[in-house]
């Protein structure tokens, strides 16, 4: 198991994709923080504080559980539900530009079902995905607008984000090894 | 970046319900309770939202199969799987027309063969769910059988409650009404005393169940003594038709001796809250300035319900997990 | 042709005779009992060690169904379940369709036992005409077709001043009058025994009390008017109390129990198979101290007999819910393995107890033949296996339904052989008894 990213790059890391945020949306108007339940929610709050550090402007943070949407749900004839968490967006996302968070871009299923989610809320004006590690074998046509740090992995490998909030510190692990 | 603020999921002590139907809450172990309480508070926000409606349950067929009328539940029940996105059926059958037509078991069996993922069964003889679980593949949810058990309502009754106080330990319940017909009692006491909860019981003795005390409650008929100090006060429904006569001797007299009334209230605590599975009979059981008073939770009670049971359709649907599968 | 059962432990309480005998069978008829008789050109079977030879067991509260319900019984398939039980006779309840409350009805049952050709088949009538509890029977029509007694079983007679009538009536006859015991109000549209169970199950209960109620007014009608009253099922504690009293006051009271009250408690209503209808029975499973009160009764002597109350349904008539499931369960078949582990192998009592109250006491009370191995009497033998290893299993009971909730369940004593006026007409295979 090997560290790729370590708590001192992982804050490098958000703080450029927090600039990038404000240089590609020309400042933070109509802009919404959604982070993907658990750890895109972390990374979306951590986000919403450097750009509030950066612009002095509060950004609104959600969180979007999205296991009702996941397309795996019933595929299995047994087995027990994976848990289901609150979606919290205390904000109309009508007409804004949503960013929408995760930790790591993999199949992309995830993101789909997120955007499934986030269209019920209602219409935003765009939605641009941000994920802390890309690790390659997209299996939906679906690509991030900010990239922590892409990582060429093997199929067979596992890319664990621990993040202070829920693993008491900050570092990226690849298990089985890069490409 | 500041990492003071340790954020910690609460994940509750079991993460799935493994078992194959929901036939009672005497079966389910706390922490299977406080996992259908936890994802029922997800379902109410998806309740909230402009679209109400969640795939989860896509392609999953509901039959509601109800052998009482019950506009209230076949309801919640019929708005939470649509909520899922399930297909639902409802087939309502008249009771009058099972004795002459088909049994339960040839209806059970003709609907298995069309081959549903969930029955949720209503039926006026208690033990009618257990009798279809022996029949059927199919994941069967209790929505009230006989005079046995209606784990939704008090499930959705925890919920309210959990709501309001934030936990159901420590808390003085006291239910009052028919104790001897309601299905909805013995749910209650099942849960209520698992999850902690202190629990009176009061009504005439004549409409106390044998041996009542031996569920954990406390069983009285000094209805001053059941709401003095109460965090909680759950009426249940005295049904006009059957009663009077037989088990006291008039309404009135009932309401005189057992009628919530806002002057009996004054005994419970200050922030009680007042519960009703319904419907109601205003002026047998309850007063109606307690039905509509500002300690009513009563319409929170029927909200509850849909996110309820979307956490129960949900959480069966992924099925028991069965010990060779595992 | 003869035969000398030799060698065999014989319990006869009747006669006082406990220990190894031989008996010789002449016929139909039993011709010696006696210590090395000779053999005198008789086929000689030997008991082997182990086995018992008991005057044929009778067990007095069967349900045959027929006529009228062949679906779940006929008097050919339940006298044959009844051999296979170990019951050389059978007294049969009048709630059939029509109700045997006329000569027609008895004289019907004695002709279809007569081609059957099994067990013994003993009619009882009912007390009032189709046992609506308005009218008597006509009680001497039925005493001279064969009936051996008289009851309105499924329901109690209906009100005091009719039983008072029948038990005035029947005496006149020498006929036992027998009372299904339950006040009618109080048991309401109850389905199980009124208990914690029920409560927790929600099912409406019948109180011991409804019982009781009527085994005192039954007591109270015999002293009244002198004649014979027998209490049919007796399953409460508080009926067995009254039983005692009145029995001590000198009150011609006699007492049945049978093997489901004195082994199971209305704990099986909720587990292992909650509200199986297997378990749903009238009177119905009551709580342990009943059971256990229903033991010491056995025990001390005031219970009676041992009946099974054979009551087969159909299995569809079974797979329904538990409001809508008939009362009753099958017994004949289970009776004898139940008492031989329940009452004999835990010490309760002895085997001349058992006997008494499987066989002396069942044809003293209905004044049938039978009840021992006297010279002279009905060659009716019931050899039991006390020590052998009995599952039973439902599905291979002789008798046409299969309501049981004793299925699986092992039990150690069994019967071994069946003999009816002499000829052999149950064998188990799994005991070794050459040449019977």
């Amino acid at each position: 198991m090997s560290v790729v990213m370590d708590a001192e790059r992982i804050s490098r890391t958000l703080t450029r994709i927090a600039h990038e945020i404000v240089e590609r949306n020309k400042g933070v108007e109509d802009l919404a923080l959604v982070g993907i339940r658990t750890r895109g929610v972390h990374i979306a709050r951590r986000l919403a504080r450097t750009l509030r550090e950066i612009t002095g402007h509060d950004i609104p943070t959600g969180s979007l559980d999205i296991t009702l949407y996941r397309d795996d749900l019933m595929r299995h004839a047994v087995g027990p539900q994976p848990l289901v968490r609150r979606t919290e967006i205390p904000f109309s996302i009508d007409d804004k530009k949503i960013l929408l968070v995760d930790d790591v871009l993999y199949t992309g299923r995830t993101t789909r079902a997120a955007l499934d989610a986030l269209i019920d809320f209602g219409r935003p004006k765009a939605i641009q995905l941000i994920v802390l590690v890309d690790r390659g074998h997209r299996e939906l046509p679906i690509k991030a607008d900010y990239v922590g740090k892409n990582l060429p992995t093997a199929l067979e490998a596992s890319v664990q984000v621990r993040l202070q909030e829920t693993d008491g510190q900050d570092e990226v692990l690849l298990q089985g090894g890069a490409e | 970046m500041s990492a003071q603020v340790t954020q910690v999921d609460e994940t509750p002590a079991v993460t799935a319900l493994r078992r194959k139907d929901l036939l009672g809450i005497a079966d389910l172990s706390p922490q299977e309770i406080s996992l259908i309480l936890d994802t029922a508070e997800a379902m109410k926000e998806v309740g909230s939202r402009p679209i109400k409606k969640v795939p989860a349950l896509r392609g999953k067929t509901v039959i509601n199969l109800f052998y009482e009328a019950s506009t209230r539940t076949r309801t919640s029940f019929e708005i939470a799987e649509k909520r899922l996105s399930a297909d639902t059926l409802n087939i309502a059958v008249a009771s009058s027309s099972v004795t002459k037509g088909e049994t339960l078991a040839d209806t059970a069996a003709n609907l298995e063969a069309m081959n549903p993922d969930m029955i949720v069964l209503r039926h006026s003889s208690s033990g009618a769910c257990h009798f279809l679980s022996r029949v059927c593949k199919s994941a069967i949810i209790n929505a009230g059988d006989g005079m046995h058990e209606h784990p939704t309502q008090a499930l959705l009754d925890a919920f309210t409650i959990r709501e309001r106080k934030g936990q159901l330990a420590g808390l003085k319940v006291a239910i009052i009404g028919d104790l001897l017909h309601s299905r909805v009692l013995r749910s209650n006491i099942y849960l209520l005393t698992k999850m902690g909860a202190n629990v009176w019981v009061c009504g005439p003795p004549t409409l106390i169940p044998t041996e009542v005390a031996r569920f954990g409650v406390h069983p009285t008929s000094d209805v001053d003594a059941a709401v003095r100090d109460a965090d909680v006060v759950m009426l249940l429904r005295i049904q006009l038709e059957r009663m009077e006569g037989a088990y006291f001797p008039s309404l009135r007299e009932y309401f005189n001796v057992f009628g919530m009334t806002e002057a009996r209230l004054k005994g419970a605590k200050p922030d009680v809250m007042i519960m009703h599975p319904g419907p109601m009979n205003r002026g047998v059981e309850i007063a109606s300035e307690v039905a509509d008073g500002p300690y009513s939770v009563i319409l929170d009670q029927v909200a509850n319900g849909v996110a309820v049971r979307m956490a129960v359709l949900y959480l069966l649907a992924g099925g028991a997990e069965h010990e060779e599968a595992a | 042709m003869k035969r000398l059962l030799k060698g065999g432990r014989v319990v006869d309480p009747a006669n006082r005779i406990d220990g190894i005998h031989d008996v010789l069978i002449d016929g139909d008829r039993i011709a010696r009992v006696g210590r090395d008789l000779p053999v005198d050109g008789a086929t000689v079977v030997e008991i082997p060690d182990g086995l018992i030879v008991c005057p044929g067991f009778i067990d007095m509260h069967v349900h045959l169904r027929e006529p009228g319900q062949e679906h779940k019984e006929t008097v050919a398939t339940g006298t044959a379940s009844a051999v296979a039980g170990g019951f050389t006779a059978v007294a049969c309840m009048p709630n059939t369709t029509p109700v045997n409350d006329g000569a027609n009805v008895t004289a019907y049952i004695l002709a279809r036992a007569a081609e059957a050709n099994l067990a013994r088949v003993y009619p009882i009538g009912a007390v009032s005409r189709g046992s609506k509890g308005e009218l008597l029977a006509d009680i001497a029509d039925l005493k001279k077709a064969g009936c051996v007694a008289i009851t309105d079983d499924g329901h109690p007679v209906s009100t005091a001043l009719l039983l008072r009538r029948a038990l005035e009536y029947a005496g006149m006859f020498g006929m036992v009058v027998i009372e299904h015991c339950e006040d009618q109000t109080l048991k309401g549209d109850g389905v199980a025994h009124e208990g914690f169970h029920a409560s927790s199950l929600g099912l409406r209960g019948i109180p011991g009390a409804a019982e009781a109620l009527h085994v005192e007014r039954g007591a109270l009608m015999s002293e009244l008017t002198g004649s014979a009253f027998h209490v049919a099922h007796m399953s409460a504690r508080s009926s067995l109390r009254s039983a005692r009293k009145a029995k001590e006051a000198g009150i011609r009271l006699t007492c049945e129990v049978c093997p489901h009250h004195f082994t199971l408690t209305d704990a099986l209503l909720g587990a292992p198979i909650p509200y199986d209808t297997n378990t749903k029975m009238n009177p119905p499973l009551r709580e342990e101290a009943d059971r256990d009160a229903m033991l010491a009764g056995i025990a001390d002597g005031t219970v009676d007999a041992i009946a099974t109350d054979h009551a087969p349904h159909h299995y569809d008539e079974k797979k329904v819910e538990f409001d809508r499931a008939p009362f009753g369960i099958v017994g004949l078949e289970t009776a004898v393995s139940l008492s031989l582990d329940r009452l004999i192998h835990t010490g309760l009592i002895r085997l001349p107890r058992l006997v008494e109250l499987l066989s002396v006491n069942p044809a003293r009370i209905l004044g049938v033949a039978g009840g021992s191995l006297s010279e002279g009497a009905p060659a009716d033998v019931t050899i039991i296996a006390p020590d052998l290893e009995v599952r039973i299993d439902a599905s291979r009971l002789r008798s046409k339904s299969k309501n049981t909730p004793f299925d699986g369940w092992e039990l150690r004593g069994g019967v071994a052989a069946t003999l009816v006026g002499g000829r052999t007409l149950f064998r188990n295979e799994g005991v070794r008894l050459n040449s019977l």
